[in-house]
């Protein structure tokens, strides 16, 4: 689905060059929902950001469908974005626009007849719960609300994938619990890959069926959830493999 | 003592002059409200996406652009206006009269505007901008569905700010011929000693600015769902 190549992107600062990300390769399996997970810091919200080339690395490959975004002319890559939503941490809704308005934003972006609109924005969400919300403007909503707005808009324009930056970071648990409900229902019913950022290890093992972690902008470790097994407790600082299997193992990365 | 029905009477006694002023100010005042819209809007817009970090960052028309917001802001009015005859006199082909006075007018109000629809986009959460490109949005259209949209109660309260600026400005230009409400005020009541009838213009246009002040309130209010 989404295959980043040998990525990196450093930061130039006043003390040199800070290296945010350094070669990262990192296959996201279509129909998935793929946690990356590590420390504040580490480069994770950088490395989503590259997954739809918002920050376009400084070198490496990101494939997605088949094409190596980083190459696109800015006028296809603005097209292939329209195919991966984006959820974020603060929302980043239009508070002058109502719920409905938000969610039609992408369809209008997409030139989307205003009736055809209207049936997509109703559908998206009723999706996620929210319809008698519709004419309300966020600034009336509670977190977990205006996060499924988000995500109702990040669904309007039918992505293939999710890519979510610490989506439940602001919310209380009984909400994250609602949002990543939200977000495995739009896995299994959808289809949709979903690839979740987060610092949250409950997070992780709530829904995500393979994880990626990331410590100081590498990719440290890289496993599928199912291995799960009896927890053994650790003697030395558990590392997240640890943490979220309970064993450790050998990174099939 | 004040004599109120005496102004009250100068008043009425002048009242087709008066009128007459306050036509040519709204006729100055009003190009230059047109000016900040269709010039100093786009300026502003440009002076935000050039700026470092941002959507079109470019350091030379960066500069270019505040220079010309800063020069023209800091030049002393009167200046300007004696500065720009040749290019007034180019534009409309004269430099006398309510027109021609419009011209430097309407330079600074674009420039004081640009500067408040900056402040304006700067203060759109970044995060909009970046929900934006995750959708695909072209710069074009990230500025008119996204910060238009976001930032619009501060630009309409900026319009509103910058107008009374403007009426502000209006009033020295008497000295191109330029009319309007306070070079009646300065004529008839100041030069002639009409005192009585100084102060009604003062108090009209005290009225003036509090109603287009509490307009673009209210204005303003009623776009901010925020
Ligand atoms: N535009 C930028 N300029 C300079 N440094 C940056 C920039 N963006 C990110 N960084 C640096 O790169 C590193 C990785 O940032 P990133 O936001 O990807 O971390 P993160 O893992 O998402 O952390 P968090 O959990 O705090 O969100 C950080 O040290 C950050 O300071
Ligand atoms: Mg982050």
């Amino acid at each position: 689905m989404i295959s980043l190549h040998e990525v990196s992107k450093s930061y130039s600062s006043g003390e040199g060059i800070f290296k945010a990300v350094e070669s990262v390769s990192l296959t996201i399996r279509e129909g998935s929902i793929h946690g990356i997970i590590g420390p504040s810091g580490a480069g994770k919200s950088t490395l989503l950001r590259m997954m739809n080339v918002l920050e376009p690395p400084d070198s490496g490959k990101v494939i997605v469908g088949g094409q190596d975004l980083t190459r696109l002319p800015e006028s296809q890559l603005r097209v292939a974005r329209r195919s991966m939503g984006m959820v974020f941490q603060q929302f980043h809704l239009l508070h002058n626009r109502t719920v409905s308005g938000n969610v039609a934003v992408p369809l209008e972006l997409a030139g989307m007849s205003k009736r055809q609109r209207k049936e997509r924005v109703e559908e998206c969400l009723q999706f996620v719960g929210l319809q008698d919300k519709a004419k309300q403007y966020p600034a009336r909503l509670s977190g977990g609300q205006k996060q499924r707005v988000a995500i109702a808009r990040a669904l309007a324009h039918r992505p293939a994938v999710l890519l979510c930056d610490e989506p439940t970071s602001s919310l209380d648990s009984v909400t994250t619990g609602e949002i990543l409900n939200v977000l495995r229902h739009i896995n299994e019913t959808l289809g949709v890959t979903v690839v979740i950022v987060t610092h949250e290890m409950d997070v992780v093992k709530e829904i995500c069926h393979e994880v990626s972690v990331v410590e100081q902008g590498r990719l440290t470790d890289g496993f599928a959830l199912e291995e799960r097994t009896a927890r053994n407790v650790p003697r030395h600082k558990p590392s997240y493999r640890e943490l979220l299997l309970g064993k450790a193992g050998v990174s099939d990365v | 003592m004040f004599d109120f029905s005496l102004m009250l009477e100068k008043f009425m006694d002048f009242r087709i002059q008066i009128a007459e002023a306050v036509g040519e100010t709204f006729l100055m005042v009003g190009i230059s409200v047109m000016a900040a819209i269709l010039l100093g809007l786009p300026l502003g817009t440009m002076l935000y996406l050039t700026a470092k970090g941002q959507l079109r960052e470019n350091a030379t028309w960066s500069m270019i652009l505040n220079g010309f917001v800063n020069i023209v802001r800091s030049f002393p009015f009167l200046l300007l206006v004696v500065f720009m005859i040749p290019f007034t006199r180019f534009l409309v082909g004269t430099a006398i009269g309510t027109i021609a006075a419009s011209v430097p007018l309407a330079i600074v109000s674009i420039a004081i505007y640009a500067r408040q629809v900056e402040q304006s986009l700067f203060e759109v959460p970044r995060g909009v901008v970046e929900a934006a490109q995750s959708m695909g949005a072209s710069k074009l259209k990230i500025v008119y569905k996204f910060l238009y949209v976001e930032a619009r109660s501060g630009l309409v309260l900026g319009l509103t700010t910058s107008t009374i600026s403007f009426i502000s400005y209006s009033t020295v230009m008497g000295v191109v011929g330029g009319g309007g409400v306070g070079d009646f005020a300065i004529r008839y009541g100041y030069q002639r000693f009409e005192t009585e009838l100084m102060a009604a213009v003062i108090v009209l246009m005290i009225v003036l600015v509090q109603l287009i002040q509490f307009t673009g309130s209210l204005i303003s209010r009623w776009l901010d769902k925020r």
